[in-house]
């Protein structure tokens, strides 16, 4: 993949995170912070769906994001063929770890496996 | 008698005169035989229109001729001796003792460039990077061949890219880049601005090649727009502003 394909994700996943993640803070002042992130309540945000879409996208987005800028903090770091291969296959492997276990989470809460 | 003679000593004032003197710390280091660098001091005079460049030269001529420096024109046109001077890339050629208003001046070679000897660096890198984006107009038609004889512009078109045109490859801009130091493959800003420069103009048929170049993981994206390249180019060029606009052609808003 171009660099600057990689790129424009990597921005357009800044952007869309910080608009969803406003939504999220936003949903928190809804029933007052401390009471929103009670047991009760957080498993609640799982089980409706539109949440848990927002939730998903979150998790993905961010998970893309984070990941490639640590591809471009170490590929900064250090160079070398080996290094560069095994940094970027590092990081899509870490990418879907994350989003996988994630996602396991939010899924396993949202049917009522938790 | 001593009065006497101390009064006939004594020259008389010379109001064009303005002779100071300031103490000049070289750096000395000869990758051969050195582990790290030293620095030897030498109190040197000076008048207001001395350049940092002539004082290593007196220095040379009068002093320790085993200093090395490399320099030309000594006019800031042939980008030789571009060098530390108290911390900051400059020319030495167009860097007044006076202007510095210190009376330490310590010069160092500059960052990112192995060292040859002393103030001596070497340049390839430099010189690979700015071959590698094809720095030469890409246009099938040829202003011999052409019943036009020549490519004409407006002048605006030629303000489009003129003043990256002015970069001598002194390569100071490259010392100050703070990505240069942690990644050995950055194409660097030097490049990047000569990219810019031939991508901008309207006679240049290779935007499309050299967009390919430098769109690479050690390309134009590892720039963080610090902008130090900028402050300190000797010619007025603005290699943080040509990068924006080349990265402006490769997300789209450029065309």
């Amino acid at each position: 993949m171009k660099e600057s394909t990689i790129m424009k994700i990597h921005y357009g996943t800044a952007l869309a995170s910080v608009g969803l993640v406003a939504v999220h803070i936003l949903m928190r002042l809804t029933t007052g912070f401390s009471d929103s992130l009670s047991y009760e309540n957080v498993l609640a945000n799982y089980r409706s769906v539109p949440y848990v879409i927002m939730l998903e996208l979150i998790l993905i987005l961010l998970a893309v994001h984070g990941f490639n800028g640590l591809r471009v903090i170490l590929l900064e770091l250090k160079q070398g063929r080996v290094y560069e291969k095994a940094v970027s296959y590092g990081v899509v492997i870490g990418m879907i770890a994350l989003i996988g276990y994630g996602s396991r989470t939010i899924i396993m809460t949202n049917m009522g496996m938790v | 008698m001593a009065q006497v003679s101390s009064v006939a000593d004594e020259q008389p004032p010379n109001p064009l005169s303005t002779t100071k003197s300031i103490l000049l710390r070289i750096s000395r280091f000869n990758p051969e035989f050195d582990e790290t660098n030293k620095f030897m001091e030498f109190t040197v005079s000076y008048e207001k229109w001395t350049t940092v460049l002539e004082a290593i030269l007196d220095v040379k001529k009068h002093h320790d001729h085993s200093v090395a420096v490399r320099y030309s024109c000594r006019q800031a046109t042939c980008g030789s001796c571009g060098m530390l001077i108290n911390g900051k890339p400059r020319l030495a050629c167009f860097t007044k003792i006076s202007e510095l208003d210190s009376n330490v001046v310590t010069v160092e070679p500059m960052n990112n460039f192995p060292v040859i000897r002393d103030l001596a660096v070497k340049f390839e890198r430099l010189f690979d990077t700015h071959h590698k984006i094809k720095p030469y107009l890409i246009n099938e038609d040829s202003e011999v061949d052409s019943d036009e004889k020549e490519f004409l512009q407006t002048p605006k078109e030629v303000e489009n890219f003129i003043q990256f045109a002015n970069c001598i490859k002194c390569g100071l801009c490259n010392s100050a880049c703070p990505t240069m130091t942690t990644d050995s493959s950055f194409v660097g800003p030097q490049a990047l601005a000569q990219a810019y420069r031939y991508v901008a103009d309207s006679r240049d048929k290779g935007k499309d090649s050299r967009l390919d170049i430098i769109d690479e993981s050690h390309g134009i994206w590892r720039c963080h727009f610090a902008g130090s390249c900028s402050q300190v180019c000797p010619k007025g060029v603005d290699p943080a502003m040509g990068i924006q606009f080349l990265r402006g052609y490769l997300l789209g808003f450029r065309s």
